[in-house]
């Protein structure tokens, strides 16, 4: 693409594209997130290439190879636009007859709709799909609308007008008062006035001020910032460069986890076209504003995505935090005064600026503004990624979106915040989502993990789960942190065993208070968190480990024996196949038996028996 | 790696302390993980303390000082897959492979590793072998998940245990 020296040459490229493109042309549009990915998009949209080749229509009919459309449950995803039309779960067989019917003669093809759970209403446009329609996607919609490595299409749908109108009408300090009261808090897990920041760091003295976008996403079970970055990387860059602009920065570093590979890829893409068309580098639109982005790979230590750990990596150590009575802000990255800001807070950034603080103070809740991207997995029907107002219900997140739990599963708890969070259980559900709230309840917000548990699901495994996560990702510079961890981890195992004992409850709780009361970072201050919330709401799950040796999920393999329904039993033989112990026995067209000795509980059998018969007691 | 090789990476980086990080993820990128030779010529290179690279590539998990099969199997044990049942994917795979986590099996066709989140939930439990996600893992999938990477790599003849 030629330079953009100046906001006239910007309206007048994106007027070029915007006119030499014909919205009415058809277009399919495939999602290349990393979850559809993982189904095989890329063949499916090398078979779509071959097929309008085949049927002489490359000319008459686009491609558009997108980022996450947010339901991964259903990849990989199609729409076919202008009516868009939602295929879900399009493999290879399908595009021939997706050429063939829909695009040339304009019949739907029913099966590859999606069929609404409960009334089984097969649905056409993707709108109406209950998954997309409870949702208000302000942030993440644009993911299904553009190719994430062409800056034309972010072009095309208003990109950079924001950076255009700061750099040329706005004062640093307007800016910063815009974000103040657009009440934009960080996305990241703090939840810190994202304005009261950048204000702070504007502030604080010296030669020269860094801005950071965090997008080391740790939490297990949230995935929103990498799709952002994969599906709209422009958005993000066009906050850094608003944010870097208001503060009076001139480099900034986007940390991303090397986990992340298109993430990494798409992002390095997008940087390398705005230095090439002059949006980043030396007199950004001839206004005298300089600027640059690096990109640095973490090195999967989820502690890194704590701010001054992250510093400390980028400058080449190990990430270890530091004390914070000197904040980031004023002293962060080699001591300069540094504003870090997490994906979806920097992506927030343009959309203020667009619309305005009125329009985004009227979405929310009183302390919280604005939307919150969810990622909703675990055992629910509709896995994906949420963008929903701050207030909505954990109820309409998991029942109206989500379309419930999966068979006939009940809702057991809902955990939030990823390691420092929290489990939330059924009896709560109704409380609205914001920053707040959920941690009145004893979790958090965080960076929007909601994992979603059932009565399969065992409390004291989950809570034995996040601290052997902490354990190992415990840096080990703070002893209460290092060993309390550990300790913790090991009580919880004894407990899962069935070795558990009176008493063990009370010491894990002393613990917990000795961890969050002495850690120096976040990562311990709240490492307690899953043990005691699901102390305080699951009690009697504990009890019946410790006391009765029973584990009421079926879970924890010292306390369940695998038995056969003999009613149930086909004697199809296919739990004897499976098993690893040769613990199943049975002739044909007898029930079969499972040997409780030779059983080593790995499951096998359960997920291979159609006809339900394993019983887990 | 030669040091021609590890001088372009350091290169790079112009030879920079601070992108120590990069410098051995580029390394390990090409030889699947960090040979003490590479280290050593490395520390002298930079005039770094080997104890500080040491410290490094021990520090951050995604470094590894031995040598790594031909596919290199992840689970993912995040929050989602663990839910769905991962941690028994990873007890079959165990027991399959006759390996624990952080070994490679003696063919040196397989290494197994665990990391804590891939964010491709919607998919769990799901196992990377390579390159390639297998997502919906179930303890009984898993023998015939790896016999497909069996028959890919057949043992050459002269190759040694």
């Amino acid at each position: 693409m030629k330079r953009i020296n100046n906001p006239q040459a910007l309206e007048e490229i994106r007027e070029e594209i915007v006119g030499s493109r014909d919205p009415d042309k058809p277009c399919i549009t495939i999602c290349s997130g990393t979850g559809c990915h993982a189904f095989g998009c890329e063949r499916v949209t090398e078979a779509f290439e071959a097929e309008l080749k085949k049927q002489g229509l490359e000319e008459r009919i686009d491609i558009r190879t997108t980022g996450c459309h947010g339901f991964c449950e259903r990849g990989p995803i199609v729409v076919i636009n202008p009516q868009k039309i939602f295929y879900q779960r399009v493999t290879l067989k399908d595009t021939e007859e997706i050429v063939s019917e829909t695009l040339r003669k304009n019949n739907i093809i029913d099966r590859l709709l999606y069929s609404h759970p409960q009334t089984g209403e097969k649905i056409v446009k993707e709108d109406d799909v209950p998954f997309y329609k409870g949702q208000m996607r302000i942030i993440f919609g644009n993911n299904g609308n553009i190719d994430p490595t062409s800056i034309e299409d972010y072009l095309a749908i208003g990109g950079y007008k924001a950076l255009s109108k700061v750099l040329t009408d706005l004062s640093p300090p307007e800016i910063i008062d815009m974000i103040k009261k657009s009440g934009l808090r960080g996305r990241g897990g703090g939840g810190f006035p994202a304005g009261v920041k950048w204000e702070s760091c504007r502030n604080a003295p010296g030669d020269r001020h860094y801005v950071i976008c965090n997008a080391d996403e740790g939490d297990p079970g949230a995935y929103m910032d990498r799709s952002l970055l994969e599906g709209n990387p422009h958005s993000v860059l066009e906050g850094m460069m608003i944010g870097a602009y208001a503060i009076g920065s001139d480099e900034g570093y986007i940390y991303v986890r090397n986990e992340y590979p298109l993430a990494v890829n798409n992002v390095s893409i997008a940087i390398d076209q705005l230095r090439e068309c002059g949006l980043l580098g030396e007199n950004i639109l001839g206004t005298g504003f300089n600027f640059d982005i690096k990109v640095n790979r973490g090195g999967g230590a989820f502690v890194c995505g704590e701010s001054t750990a992250l510093m400390a990596s980028i400058e080449g150590q190990a990430g270890e935090p530091r004390a914070k009575h000197i904040h980031t802000v004023e002293s962060g990255l080699w001591d300069k005064p540094t504003n870090l800001n997490n994906v979806e807070t920097w992506a927030n950034v343009p959309l203020i600026i667009n619309k305005g603080v009125d329009w985004y103070t009227s979405i929310g809740t009183e302390t919280s503004k604005g939307t919150k991207i969810f990622s909703l997995v675990g055992k629910v029907n509709n896995t994906g990624l949420v963008e929903a107002p701050m207030g909505m219900s954990i109820r309409e997140i998991v029942y109206d979106i989500g379309g419930g739990i999966p068979g006939n599963g009940k809702l057991k708890a809902v955990q939030t915040g990823g390691p420092s969070g929290g489990c939330i259980p059924e009896s709560l559900i109704d409380i609205p989502v914001d920053f707040d709230r959920l941690t009145e309840v004893g979790s958090m917000m965080g960076s929007g993990g909601m994992i979603v548990m059932d009565d399969t699901t065992c409390m004291v495994d989950i809570a034995k789960y996040f601290l052997n996560f902490l354990k190992d990702e415990s840096c080990g510079k703070c002893t209460t942190c290092r060993e309390g961890t550990r300790r913790m981890y090991e009580i919880l195992d004894i407990i899962t065993r069935g070795e558990g004992k009176e008493g063990d409850i009370e010491l894990l709780e002393e613990l917990s208070w000795v961890v969050s009361e002495v850690s120096l970072c976040a990562l311990g201050q709240t490492a307690p968190n899953p043990v005691l919330s699901t102390i305080r709401y699951f009690r009697d799950e504990y009890n019946a480990h410790i006391k009765d040796k029973r584990c009421p999920a079926g879970v924890c393999k010292a306390l369940i024996t695998y038995s056969i329904d003999e009613e149930k039993c086909t004697a199809c033989g296919k739990c004897k196949r499976v098993c690893p112990s040769d613990a199943v026995t049975g002739e044909k067209k007898v029930p079969h038996k499972i040997d409780p000795e030779k059983c080593i509980r790995c499951g096998a059998c359960i997920t291979e028996c159609k006809f339900d018969a394993i019983e887990v007691a | 790696m030669g040091p021609q090789a590890i001088d372009r990476i350091l290169k790079k980086y112009d030879y920079e302390h601070f992108a120590i990080i990069a410098m051995l993820q580029d390394l390990q990128d090409k030889e699947n993980y960090l040979p003490e030779k590479d280290l050593e010529y490395i520390s002298e290179r930079l005039s770094m303390p080997l104890t500080r690279i040491y410290r490094i590539a021990t520090f951050y998990n995604a470094f590894s000082l031995t040598p790594r099969g031909k596919h290199l199997i992840n689970v993912c044990l995040g929050t989602a897959c663990h839910v769905r049942g991962a941690a028994r994917v990873l007890d079959r795979l165990k027991m399959a492979l006759g390996i624990d986590v952080g070994e490679m099996t003696k063919d040196r066709l397989f290494s197994l590793e665990t990391v804590n989140c891939l964010g491709s939930c919607a998919l769990g439990p799901i196992v990377v072998i390579g390159n390639d996600y297998h997502g919906q893992m179930t303890p009984a999938r898993v023998e015939s998940t790896i016999k497909k990477y069996r028959k890919k790599s057949p043992r050459k003849k002269d190759e040694k245990d």
